[in-house]
């Protein structure tokens, strides 16, 4: 498709501002100003509604098709939290306004959705408190891992590594780099977990923290955790429990319960906020009691007269991690999900997204390689290795399932299941859609066998056909110019 | 299958001592190139930075895929092969000639004396893959 | 729970596929003495229900001020048809566009925004979006440190404080040096304490145009001063200025960062928001994020990739130039509606709308005797009113009569309790600029 740039026509315009009603000119000196206009589309309102609606529709999305994207948890979005920031008072508020004198009062109901939202967060973690700061998992992380360097600190240590398992998302090892640490990284057993042994090899009085995430990346529970914990925290160290995979087990397993002392939710995977294309996300993060000095500021507390506020006065904590007081917007969506979901419907999403899973595991299991044979909470991995012998690789059994109007799965993760095909296919999904998944993922094992070209030039039905990723990357062309 | 005129690694470099110098230049093996698949994007160091025996002297990354590129001697980089950076499709097709990487001054000749010949490279290989 | 589709007599047809005649069996593997079986949370309600609590939530803020509250955050008109794209679900409950095939709509737009944001800030490559306008500066940080491989870092007070608090923190585990250099007294940057600061130590020079007291300056110097030690500069700027302002390209930048808010996104108390980043092309491998490239298909049809992915922790992990994964595409996609509807002629226009709103109620507001201008730099929307009383006084006061007058500035700079920051947007009308002179010269 054209870009929007091609489509410009000097003189057409797609805003009218209003006229100046002001009687002086600006007084910018010309030595300040540009030497020549930035050269935007110039398109008419139609023209631009045109171009993005069609845009629109090249892609897909949770409302378009079955997405079963493993560790991305692409849920439905209820449609009252998208219409929730659009309310007055909501999504026109000036974050500034709280740092004015008396500024609470103008925004005790903002405040609230923060309060309470941090406060339903910790009952469902089993935490202490949160902070609704980071702006997506990775920045919770980051965050989280900034806490871990200060408790340490704070008892006069400077510990430099932390622990994480093979299988682990690539943003752990990152956040914890950024953070100053030594990334010591664990390999998983014959059962899909992280081998202890090898973990007690590790673990030492330099173990700053271990990051699991649980059920880990391959959907497995690790019934060993309770021991991890303990071992970890005899070393003097602590457990940080990664929420991407919080689904699994929301409203069955508090992760304070295990031994968790940190853990950050990813509220567009778990609270039913939508991914966005990318995003915004949010990633708050809850602590235990012995960690919460060192929560960022600034924080919502309530007052004996049942009124919000927001404090500053912290000495511990680790400071500003975010402008403000989170992605608000998205925040506001999950506190909506949360109360209409409410405590019943917690354990109910749990049981369906598990159920969901090992429907399609069991199904397929006698078409596709399953490494880890044993029953999966929300997601499980297969493997594509039995097709690669045949010469048809995941990346071509995800390129074929996009002509039956399925989303692939991730592919190629986690690292330690070659040619991994992760599925996923949360709650929200009906028998009839499972169903119809299981036939065309059959019907593609099939294939292998009967018709592989048919697989290995996939897609066929999208108007546009396998992407040279190659040439991307050899000669990369990444704007448009004039 | 593998030439015979030079020295191997385990971590798939090939080495050659340029006659009558202290000069050895460093590529990568025909076997690596193929498990890469398409390479993306090679970064070698600069003339002058020194490299160290075992340690990365550079990248190779495929779409999405990084390998470190490890240097089998310790010594200077006297020259860095810039059309292959440039141009990786030379670099795919003739991995031993027009596709070598650097030149490195050494300083201890028995380091590379000690690399494996192309027959212990071979059977290191046959072992490896058995393990898969 | 309408958000779950199966039946129970589904449910049991399922578990029968898989040999069990309970669900809880398939949670054997947590130890039964781990399990919780009771939450103090409040029970679901419907949506009617919902809708009608959040709304009265929705009523206990304000929402009838007038707004000169700025502070890097603005009070922007946007146009119904960015709402109108953003709003299309396709969009917004797409993931990351890993399928291309299936995501060419998400992955041209950013290749759009891309390009928006290079011809609007005058660098040559953009990524797909950082968090915000903050965080963004500590990713440029980073990104410096690793080029220059040095560790000093030099900020101009005249940086957002906000975003130098956000800097402190992620610095605090990386024993960067960090030095803060006071504004100078027209309110630019102190070229004589830069000067002595940037010697072969120092990674980057950090500035912001216009800069936290609105004022505007010619940054060229200071960036050929920085090059000369070998030093980057990373400028923080406000897109809509850039519709006249002299831009990041034109002053020899090396990473341009800056907070979109302003480009089509509501205030909505915070965020999401979206952090700009662009560089020169020759760092393209030191950025941070996302990065959409322009490629063909099989058959030879255009078609938009994620590229140079092996920059990103998905592949290379520990050792990536960030951590970030989720960035704020969605919002992305609402700063390129907002671009292409505004339009060339429409952003310069834009833009000296709001500065000329912002000369006249200068000019007015300092025609009260008693309120003097702190800083005599040429200014962009925004400028320091020192006022003779405490600035929080005169903003209490006036929120009284439904005006919300600025920040004041002693909560960011001990030495500046009486002085406030005003900005104005092409929203304030003259009436409402003259209510506002008004209502302050019946209070001081």
């Amino acid at each position: 498709m054209k870009l929007v740039f091609e489509k410009s026509i000097s003189g057409k315009r797609g805003v009218r501002f209003p006229e100046c009603d002001v009687p002086c000119a600006g007084n910018i000196p010309d030595k300040l100003k540009r030497k020549n206009y930035a050269e935007l589309p110039e398109v008419s309102e139609l023209d631009t509604m045109r171009h993005f609606t069609r845009l629109s529709l090249h892609n897909m999305g949770v409302d378009t098709n079955f997405y079963p994207l493993g560790s991305c948890t692409m849920k439905y979005n209820p449609k009252i939290c998208e219409e929730a920031v659009l309310y007055k008072g909501l999504g026109d508020l000036h974050p500034l306004i709280p740092q004015l004198p008396d500024g609470n009062k103008f925004t005790q109901g903002a405040l609230q959705v923060l309060y309470e939202t941090s406060q339903f967060l910790s009952e469902i973690t089993g935490m202490a408190e949160f902070t609704m700061q980071p702006l997506a998992g990775a920045h919770g992380e980051l965050t989280g891992t900034m806490m871990i360097a200060a408790y340490h600190a704070s008892r006069g240590q400077k510990r430099k590594k932390i622990i994480i398992p093979d299988s682990a998302h690539g943003t752990n090892p990152a956040s914890a780099a950024i953070a100053g640490y030594e990334v010591v990284s664990v390999p998983s057993n014959a059962d899909g977990v992280m081998d202890i042994d090898e973990f007690e090899k590790i673990l030492d009085k330099e173990t700053a923290a271990v990051m699991l995430t649980c059920p880990n990346t391959l959907g497995l529970f690790n019934p060993q955790i309770k021991k991890i914990a303990d071992k970890t925290h005899e070393a003097g160290s602590l457990m940080y429990y990664d929420g991407a995979n919080l689904n699994a087990i929301l409203g069955k397993l508090k992760p304070g319960d295990v031994g968790f002392d940190i853990v950050h939710v990813n509220l567009h995977k778990t609270f039913g906020t939508p991914h966005g294309g990318g995003g915004p996300g949010s990633g708050p993060v809850g602590v235990k009691k012995n960690l919460v000095d060192f929560l960022p500021i600034s924080r919502v507390v309530k007052k004996s007269d049942k009124t919000y506020a927001l404090k500053y006065n912290y000495p511990s904590s680790i400071g500003y991690i975010a402008p403000f007081y989170g992605n608000f917007g998205v925040i506001l969506k999950a506190y909506v999900y949360i109360l209409l979901v409410g405590k019943e419907g917690l354990a109910r999403i749990a049981e369906n997204s598990v159920l969901n899973a090992n429907y399609i595991m069991k199904k397929l299991k006698s078409y596709y390689h399953l490494p880890y044979a044993h029953t999966c909470m929300h997601e499980f991995v297969i493997s594509a290795v039995k097709q690669k012998k045949n010469g048809v690789r995941a990346i071509d059994i995800a390129k074929r399932l996009l002509d039956f109007g399925f989303h692939a799965p991730t592919i190629y993760f986690p690292l330690i299941v070659d040619e991994a095909i992760m599925i996923e296919p949360t709650e929200t999904e009906s028998k009839q859609t499972l169903d119809k998944f299981i036939d065309i993922m059959i019907k593609i094992a099939k294939e292998v066998d009967e018709n592989q070209e048919i697989i290995k030039t996939a897609p066929h039905n999208l108007g546009i056909s396998r992407l040279d990723e190659v040439k991307a990357a050899r000669e990369p062309k990444l704007r448009w110019a004039k | 299958m593998f030439p015979n005129e030079l020295k191997y690694t385990k971590t798939h470099e090939w080495a050659k001592m340029e006659e009558n110098t202290d000069v050895v230049v460093v590529g990568i093996t025909d076997h690596a190139v193929k498990q890469l698949g398409d390479i993306a994007f090679l970064e070698l160091p600069e003339a002058g930075n020194k490299v160290k025996k075992d340690s990365p002297f550079g990248a190779i990354e495929s779409i999405k895929a990084v390998f470190d590129l490890t240097s089998p001697v310790t010594g200077e980089v006297i020259e860095t092969n810039q059309q292959i950076v440039d141009n990786l499709e030379l670099f795919e097709k003739d991995p031993y000639k027009q596709g070598w990487m650097i030149k490195i001054k050494i300083e201890n000749k028995d380091e590379f004396e000690s690399l494996m010949n192309a027959s212990a490279y071979e059977s290191f290989l046959k072992k490896e893959e058995g393990e898969h | 729970m309408p958000y779950i589709s199966n039946t129970d007599e589904e449910r049991a047809t399922m578990l029968a596929e898989l040999g069990l005649n309970s669900i809880e069996e398939l949670f054997k593997d947590i130890p039964s003495e781990l399990m919780s079986y009771s939450f103090n949370l409040p029970t679901g309600k419907s949506e009617l229900e919902v809708r009608h609590f959040v709304k009265g939530l929705a009523s206990k803020n304000v929402t009838d001020l007038i707004c000169f509250l700025g502070g890097g955050f603005y009070d922007h008109f946007v146009p119904a048809a960015v709402g109108a794209i953003t709003s299309r679900s396709e969009f917004y409950t797409a993931y990351t566009p890993y399928q291309a095939e299936v995501s060419q709509g998400i992955l041209q737009s950013i290749y759009e925004y891309q390009s928006a944001i290079s011809l609007l800030t005058e660098m040559d490559i953009t990524n797909a979006s950082l968090y915000d306008g903050g965080t963004a500066i500590c990713e440029a940080v980073m990104m410096a440190v690793r080029i220059t491989r040095r560790k000093k870092i030099i900020i101009d007070e005249a940086v957002s404080p906000i975003y130098r608090k956000i800097l402190h923190s992620y610095a605090a585990n990386l024993d960067f040096e960090s030095i803060d250099v006071p504004v100078g007294k027209d309110g630019r940057a102190d070229r004589k304490i830069i000067e002595s600061e940037l010697d072969n130590n120092a990674a980057c020079l950090v500035l912001q145009n216009p800069n936290f007291f609105g004022c505007i300056d010619d940054l060229t110097d200071l960036a050929d001063l920085a090059h000369k030690s070998g030093s980057l500069v990373i400028l923080s700027t406000y897109p809509i200025s850039l519709g006249v302002l002299k831009s990041p390209g034109e002053m020899n930048v090396d990473i341009a960062t800056g907070e979109g808010q302003s480009l089509g996104l509501g205030l909505c108390f915070g965020g999401p928001y979206l952090g700009l980043m662009t560089t020169r092309s020759k760092y393209v491998r030191q950025m941070p994020g996302r990065i959409v490239g322009e490629t063909v298909d099989k058959n030879g049809s255009r078609g938009f990739v994620l590229t140079l992915q092996t920059r990103e922790q998905h592949i290379r992990r520990e050792k990536a130039t960030s951590n970030i994964c989720s960035n704020e595409a969605l919002c992305a996609l609402a700063a390129l509606v907002y671009l292409t509807l505004v339009g060339k002629h429409g952003l310069r226009e834009l833009a000296e709308l709001c500065s000329a709103k912002a000369s006249y109620a200068r000019e007015r507001l300092l025609k009260i005797p008693v309120i003097k201008q702190k800083f005599e730099s040429p200014i962009f929307n925004e400028f320091v009113l020192e006022l003779p009383i405490d600035a929080e006084d005169v903003v209490s006061k006036l929120m009284n009569k439904k005006i919300m007058a600025g920040l004041p500035l002693g909560h960011y700079y001990k030495n500046m309790k009486n002085c406030m920051l005003v900005a104005l947007s092409e929203k304030r009308t003259k009436k409402e600029i003259d209510f506002f002179v008004e209502s302050l010269g019946e209070i001081l």
